[in-house]
C-alpha cells in the first residue's frame, strides 16, 4: 500500500488587470479523496485550476505536493510530481489515435515506450474504449472524447487529478456513467480528485468535501450536506438556481 | 505522347518533387511545433552549401564524409540559431519570432558576403552525380535517381520516428496543441530543438542536391528554395507534414506540365503562371490540399 500524499494550496491569488480572479484561496486534499470545486459562473474555478497546474502564472501563494513546491516549477515538470488535469473544452490530440493520446500521458512523465503502450491499452479498456484504440481521436463521440481525456490523464499515474467540468455536454445517462466510473477511482487508482462541475447531482453524489468560490474568494468549505445549507452559499449560488426553479 | 516522353516526364516530376518535398518538409517541421514561418531556413541550406564548397575544394575527404559534414552543418545551424536567436523571444510573441527569423536570415547572408565572397563559388560535384543513366530508353543523370531514393529513405525514417518513437508521438502531440502537451510533461525546449534539428538536417540534404543542380553556392542562394518551400506548403497545407510532401510533388508536377505545354514565347513567364496557381490556391483552398491538424486555440 502506498503512503498518502497531500496536495496543498496556500493563499493563492491572481489578478487580471486589477480584477481579482482568484483571491487568497487555500485548500488541501489527500490521495483517495474527491473535492468538489463549485461556484457561480466567473467565480474563478477554471482560473484556480489553471494556476494549480502552472498554466497561468500566479501572483502569490504556494502550491505543494507533499513537500515539493510545484508552484515554482515550469509547467512541464508538474506532471512528474503527480498532478494532471482535463479541460472544460476537450483538448485531446485529434489527429492522434486513442492509443497515442493515452500514451502521451504516460510518455510525458517518462514511462518507457512499451510500458506506456500497455498502460494506455489497459486504461482505454477500463474506460470502455477498448474497441476504439486504433481510431483517430477526432472520430470519437463527444462522450468518448471526454473519457479519452480522462484516460490520458490517468496514464500519467497521477497522485492528483483536476477535472474541469467533465460532465459538460454529457446527457443525464452519460453523466451517470461518468459518476460510476469516477466514484471508485480515488481508491482503485490511489488518486485525489478535484472536480469542477455545475451538475449538482454529480457533485453531491461524488464528492467527499466541497469548496465553494464566489468572486475568487472561498466562501465555504466542508461536507456536501453542510455546504448545501450554508446561508452564504445558498445566497451566492444554490439560491439563485433554486429561485429559478 | 509516347512512352519515353511520359517516362521522362515522370522522372523529372519525381526528382524535382522529391527535392521540393524535402524543402517544404523542413519548413513545416518548425512551423508545426512553434508556428514560426522560418525565413532563415533558406540560409540553413546556404550554410550547408558553403561547407560542401570548402570541403570539396580544400580537402580530399571522400564524398560520403563531405556530404555527412555538410548535413551536420545544416543540423548545427538549425540547432544553434534556435538556441541563440529564437529561444530568447519565444515567450514574447509570434511576430517577434518572425522578425527574428528575418534578422537571422539577413545576418547570415551578410556574413557570407563579407566573410566569403559576394560572388558565387563553384561547388565540386562528385562525377557519379552527373553520370548519365539509361532507364527504359530515357537518359537521366544519376543524381535525379539519387534524390528520389534519398527522399524515400528519409521519409520512411521520419514516418517511423514520428509514428513509433516517444519523441515522435510527443512531437505530433505538441504540434497539435503545444500547451496541452506541455502540461502532460512534454518539455517544450526539447521538442523545439528537435524540430529545428530535423529542419536543419533536411536543409543539409537539400543543399547537396541543390548545389549539384546549380553547380554553385552564393550568399543569396537560399531565397529560391525558400520560395519554392513556401509555395509547396501553400499548395499542400501548412499544418500537415504529409501535406507539405504532397505539395512539393504537386508543385513539381504543375511546373513540369507548364514547361511542356506553354508555347516557347511564354515559357519565360512560367513562374508567373506558377504564382497565379498559388494565388488561386490561397483564394480557393487556403488550408491547402491536406488540412492537417489546424485548430483554433480556444480558452475558457
Amino acid at each position: 500500500m502506498e503512503s498518502k500524499s497531500t496536495f496543498t494550496v496556500k493563499g493563492l491569488s491572481k489578478s487580471f488587470a486589477g480584477l481579482k480572479a482568484v483571491d487568497d484561496v487555500s485548500l488541501q486534499l489527500e490521495t483517495g479523496e474527491i473535492l468538489g470545486l463549485i461556484g457561480p459562473n466567473g467565480s474563478g474555478k477554471t482560473t484556480l485550476i489553471n494556476l494549480m497546474t502552472g498554466m497561468l502564472e500566479k501572483d502569490s501563494g504556494q502550491i505543494l505536493i507533499d513537500n515539493h513546491n510545484i508552484g515554482e516549477m515550469p509547467a512541464y515538470r508538474v506532471p512528474f510530481y503527480g498532478l494532471v488535469r482535463t479541460y472544460q473544452t476537450i483538448r485531446i490530440f485529434k489527429n492522434l489515435s486513442c492509443l497515442e493520446n493515452a500514451m502521451i500521458g504516460a510518455l510525458g512523465v517518462g514511462t518507457k515506450h512499451r510500458e506506456a503502450a500497455q498502460l494506455a491499452v489497459a486504461l482505454l479498456e477500463e474506460l470502455g474504449l477498448g474497441d476504439k484504440i486504433e481510431l483517430s481521436a477526432q472520430s470519437l463521440t463527444f462522450r468518448d472524447q471526454r473519457l479519452l481525456e480522462i484516460a490520458r490523464a490517468l496514464a500519467a499515474k497521477p497522485k492528483f487529478m483536476l477535472l474541469d467540468e467533465p460532465a459538460a455536454g454529457l446527457n443525464e445517462e452519460e453523466t451517470d456513467e461518468l459518476l460510476s466510473l469516477l466514484k471508485p477511482m480515488p481508491h482503485s487508482k490511489q488518486v485525489g480528485i478535484i472536480i469542477v462541475e455545475h451538475d449538482m447531482r454529480l457533485i453531491m453524489n461524488l464528492c467527499d468535501r466541497l469548496h465553494v468560490l464566489n468572486y475568487g474568494r472561498t466562501i465555504a468549505e466542508g461536507k456536501p450536506e453542510d455546504v448545501r445549507n450554508n446561508p452564504e452559499v445558498v445566497k451566492a449560488y444554490l439560491g439563485s438556481a433554486a429561485h429559478e426553479q | 505522347m509516347n512512352a519515353e516522353i511520359l517516362f521522362e516526364f515522370v522522372i523529372n516530376v519525381l526528382s524535382m518533387g522529391s527535392l521540393y518535398a524535402l524543402i517544404s518538409l523542413g519548413l513545416v517541421f518548425v512551423f508545426g511545433i512553434c508556428q514560426l514561418v522560418n525565413y532563415a531556413y533558406g540560409e540553413y541550406i546556404t550554410v550547408s552549401g558553403y561547407v560542401l564548397y570548402f570541403l570539396g575544394v580544400f580537402t580530399n575527404l571522400p564524398w560520403p564524409v563531405v556530404f555527412l559534414l555538410g548535413i551536420l552543418a545544416g543540423v548545427a545551424i538549425g540547432f544553434f540559431s534556435e538556441l541563440v536567436a529564437f529561444r530568447p523571444f519565444r515567450e514574447r510573441s509570434l511576430d517577434a519570432l518572425l522578425v527574428t527569423s528575418f534578422a537571422v536570415s539577413i545576418i547570415l547572408q551578410r556574413l557570407f558576403q563579407l566573410g566569403i565572397s559576394p560572388r558565387s563559388k563553384a561547388v565540386p560535384v562528385p562525377a557519379f552525380f552527373n553520370l548519365n543513366i539509361q532507364l527504359f530508353g530515357v537518359i537521366t543523370p544519376l543524381r535525379n535517381l539519387l534524390i528520389i531514393g534519398t527522399t524515400i529513405v528519409l521519409l520512411t525514417v521520419l514516418v517511423l520516428i514520428m509514428k513509433y518513437t516517444t519523441l515522435g508521438i510527443a512531437m505530433r502531440g505538441a504540434s497539435e496543441n503545444f500547451v496541452t502537451a506541455r502540461l502532460m510533461g512534454v518539455p517544450a525546449n526539447l521538442m523545439i530543438s528537435a524540430a529545428f534539428i530535423i529542419s536543419g538536417l533536411l536543409a543539409g540534404v537539400v543543399a547537396i542536391f541543390w548545389s549539384a543542380r546549380t553547380g554553385s553556392v552564393e550568399p543569396m542562394m537560399g531565397g529560391t528554395p525558400l520560395l519554392i518551400g513556401f509555395i509547396a506548403v501553400v499548395i499542400g497545407g501548412m499544418h500537415s507534414l504529409p501535406g507539405s510532401v504532397l505539395g512539393g510533388y504537386v508543385y513539381a508536377f504543375i511546373s513540369n506540365v507548364l514547361s511542356l505545354t506553354l508555347p516557347s514565347s511564354l515559357l519565360s513567364f512560367r513562374d508567373a503562371f506558377m504564382f497565379a496557381i498559388v494565388i488561386a490556391f490561397l483564394v480557393l483552398k487556403p488550408e491547402g490540399l491536406l488540412r492537417g491538424n489546424y485548430q483554433e486555440e480556444r480558452v475558457g
